[in-house]
């Protein structure tokens, strides 16, 4: 199987009609995602890609019943009344793909959606997608790229890089280890469906033999998946790369932000905690597809 | 994220109606003595800078007399404090401190919330306070929608001993300081120390506020030109940049300078990455190389061409780079032949001169080595570009090789622009413009071909706008440049897009 999306969910395009809207409503139908229908305020009637186009996420839902996921491609500072639209329309899972959304507006999105029982993944995302079945947001580019470079297979990867997320996924796919679901968790502090999130998904899933995740310094995602690990409730083999050992001059972690993290956030507090939970922390990115074919070997 | 002084967040706060010192910001020592004139003496000199440890470090200082906020102001103006000069003071009566107290406000992404953390020992750093009296410190998450109510902040204070009259005085500071983080969208809002003075009023003594990079422009009023984290002022290239990112919602622009003081032959390179954890990657590459960082540059999340132009163009001002050095991520979901176009015209307008390696992994790599590859000869330099299948220790061991090998001599073309043109249509942008003369004689009229978005259609043997202006100018000309580096290589050169970037042209 595989997390998130496939083929048989029905997908709604949120923005559909702007630049990115148009472009990757194209790419993921000629991947075989179900996009079923689109809104943009003031434009039912039009149609993209034959796709039509609505006013209201409420009217989309009139014409042709439940969506599984909502993909959003509104500028930042729209992200929020367009999430809202969907979490109160009921649609279990919005995907945020764009960035620049406020910090706050997101506070605002994940209390909502944990209040009426709804999911999201992002903001700032490239998407979700599960190879060789369907993909939902602006991951893998063109279709005949994706299906040429992503096969399907026994490893799921998460990330919170998104060229990272991709380039994980072709590095395996070189040494013939293909991929349940490749997902880019979102580039922000704050995240709807984060790494420790993804990884109980995993856990559910039966194809999933093993995971790959690439962290980064900064938030407590990391820890945050190490304490899953420790605490028996992700029982795979985890395969774990942490960005920015030496990178990132100029940036300062916040000191009441530093103190919430109790110590963590920093690189050797996430690659010690991942170690201590017993997952395999890979030092060399290159060396990522190896290690996985090593792990596979002794979990299957 | 960007940062507010401290004269800055107490304006807010003291809006708010939390109590703040009389004082004023003053940038010369004549006014530093005026302020004192008017709140009296003694009063405390703070130095205007993002610093941790400023008293240690000598921006702190307390003045008894009005000859001594003179001679001090003039000391501490125009002087460094940890690496960052002086320009603005605050000068603020002196409190007669009875005890100090903290509060912050920031975001636990554990939670996905806000944090409200409140301390009854404050004055020095929140971690050391944590560690050595954890039991001083309590805090609680925030309702985002609806905030905190008054019960639940006397409950926060009772729980460290803070009752009576004292309580009902420290309740609403808390309250109002979150009420500021959030009108302000604040990423973090700290008074440390919260003060009680002698007399029993609770002042806020310092204050740190940051407020969220993407949230600032809906706040012109506070007047935050560069929306982005530095530990120092912007420099002007940082301006510069900034203003490209302000004015273009398409994709991500960041670019900060590492280094500003070098000379040619140190090692130092232009840096230009794709996405975030790409950049760190290619960066760790060159570093160990041994190469130095002049910048960090990331564009990344699709931006058009003409943003990778003006990227490129940005970090090539620096102008005693050895080398420039390009990365992503290797395997990029977004089609790599924009970056190469924003690259190639920058690079053959500046005339690169110095060695590049430019690793554009990803989608349609293969066009985007291409086409530097065809446009190698409008550089004097040598360029060479790699794909997803190239590592970027492969890439930066390859600017190794280049950087150490001698100039060539070589026959550079340049794009030969009109001077004059017959029709122009903006952009979201810029302008594409057009010479009809030159455009009649040629034949093959690539820009039209090279048009993948169906823009520009034939009309009298000239190219011209096919839908309207208004829509070229909204964004349906996406600026790939695809028209003007056909039009220079196969047609008679008779079009130009003018992409500029205020400060720099």
């Amino acid at each position: 199987m595989s997390i998130l999306i496939d083929e048989t969910k029905r997908v709604l395009v949120q923005g559909i009609t702007g630049r990115e809207g148009m472009a990757r409503t194209r790419l993921m139908l000629e991947y075989g995602t179900q996009v079923v229908a689109g809104t943009s305020p003031g434009k039912a009637g039009e149609t993209v890609q034959s796709v039509p186009v609505y006013d209201t996420v409420g009217e989309a839902i009139e014409k042709h019943g439940r969506f599984d996921i909502s993909v959003i491609f509104v500028p930042g500072p729209f992200v929020k009344a367009a999430a809202i639209e969907a979490i109160y329309a009921g649609i279990p899972l919005s995907v945020l793909v764009p960035d620049r959304v406020p910090i706050h507006d997101i506070l605002f999105i994940a209390d909502l959606a944990s209040e009426r029982g709804t999911r999201f993944v992002g903001p700032n995302t490239l998407g979700v997608m599960s190879p060789g079945r369907a993909l939902v947001g602006m991951i893998g580019g063109r279709s005949e790229f994706v299906r040429e470079n992503f096969k399907r297979g026994p490893v799921g990867v998460i990330s919170r890089s998104g060229g990272i997320t991709t380039s994980i996924a072709y590095y395996l796919n070189r040494i013939g280890i293909g991929q349940t679901t490749v997902m880019h968790v979102g580039g922000d502090p704050i995240v709807g469906i984060n790494l420790a999130e993804a990884l109980e998904l995993f856990e559910q899933d039966d194809e999933t033999q093993a995971v790959v995740m690439f962290g980064e310094i900064g938030s407590t995602q990391e820890e945050q998946a190490a304490s899953l690990v420790s605490s028996g409730k992700f029982t795979k083999p985890l395969v774990a790369f942490i960005g920015g050992a030496s990178a990132r001059q100029g940036m300062r972690f916040s000191h009441a932000g530093a103190i919430i993290e109790g110590g963590r956030g920093t690189y050797e507090g996430k690659v010690k905690a991942l170690r201590n939970a017993g997952c395999l922390v890979v030092e060399n990115f290159s060396d990522i597809p190896h290690f996985t074919r090593d792990v596979l070997g002794n979990g299957s | 994220m960007a940062r507010l002084f401290e004269f800055q967040g107490k304006a807010l706060i003291a809006e708010a109606g939390i109590k703040v010192p009389h004082g004023d910001v003053v940038e010369t020592p004549e006014a530093a003595v005026e302020v004192a004139k008017r709140i009296g003496l003694p009063v405390v000199l703070k130095a205007q800078v993002w610093v941790t440890g400023r008293a240690s470090a000598g921006g702190i200082d307390f003045a008894e007399t009005l000859d001594e906020v003179e001679g001090k102001a003039a000391s501490m103006l125009g002087h460094q404090v940890k690496g960052q000069t002086v320009e603005k003071l605050l000068v603020e009566e002196r409190l007669s401190i009875a005890r100090e107290l903290f509060v912050g406000i920031t975001i636990d992404d554990r939670r996905k919330r806000p944090v409200v953390m409140f301390s009854t020992r404050g004055g020095t750093g929140i971690e050391e306070i944590a560690s050595r009296w954890p039991q001083a410190v309590v805090h609680m998450d925030i309702d985002p929608r609806r905030g905190i109510y008054d019960f639940e902040v006397r409950e926060l204070a009772r729980r460290v001993g803070i009752r009576g009259e004292l309580q009902k005085r420290i309740v609403p500071a808390i309250r109002r300081l979150w009420a500021t983080a959030r009108r302000y969208e604040a990423r973090n809002a700290e008074i440390n120390p919260l003060v009680v003075t002698e007399s029993g009023d609770v002042v806020a003594a310092d204050c740190r506020i940051t407020i969220d990079d993407y949230a600032v422009f809906r706040h012109p009023e506070l007047g935050i030109e560069i929306a982005r984290e530095f530990d120092r002022p912007a420099t002007e290239l940082e301006r510069i940049a900034y203003r490209v990112e302000a004015n273009d919602y398409r994709g991500t622009f960041y670019f900060f300078q590492m280094l500003r003081k070098f000379k040619k032959g140190e090692g130092v390179i232009g840096f230009h990455g794709a996405g975030g954890g790409g950049s760190m990657m290619s960066m760790d590459a060159v570093l160990k190389k041994g190469f130095k960082l002049a910048n960090f540059c990331d564009t990344s999340g699709n931006p058009p061409a003409s943003k990778v132009y003006r990227a490129a163009r940005i970090i090539l001002a620096q102008k005693n780079i050895d080398g420039y050095f390009a990365s992503g991520s290797g395997v990029a979901s977004q089609e790599q032949f924009n970056s190469a176009r924003g690259l190639i015209k920058a690079f053959a307008e500046e005339g690169l001169s110095v060695p590049a390696v430019i690793r554009l992994g990803g989608n349609a790599e293969e066009i985007a080595i291409a086409l530097l590859k065809q446009f190698s000869d409008y550089w004097p330099a040598q360029l060479e570009a790699y794909g997803r299948d190239d590592t970027p220790e492969f890439c930066a061991d390859r600017l190794s090789v280049l950087v150490m090998l001698p100039a060539r001599a070589k026959q550079v073309k340049r794009f030969d622009y009109p001077r004059e043109f017959s029709h122009s249509f903006k952009t979201m942008t810029g302008w594409v413009r057009f010479d009809a003369e030159r455009c009649l004689r040629c034949e093959g009229k690539p820009c039209i071909k090279a048009c993948d978005y169906g823009i520009l259609e034939l009309s009298d043997g000239v190219p011209r706008l096919a839908i309207t202006e208004a829509d070229a100018a909204k964004g349906r000309c996406v600026e790939c440049l695809a028209c003007e580096l056909e039009c220079h290589l196969q047609g008679a050169g008779g079009l130009k897009i003018e992409l500029p970037i205020e400060g720099l042209d």
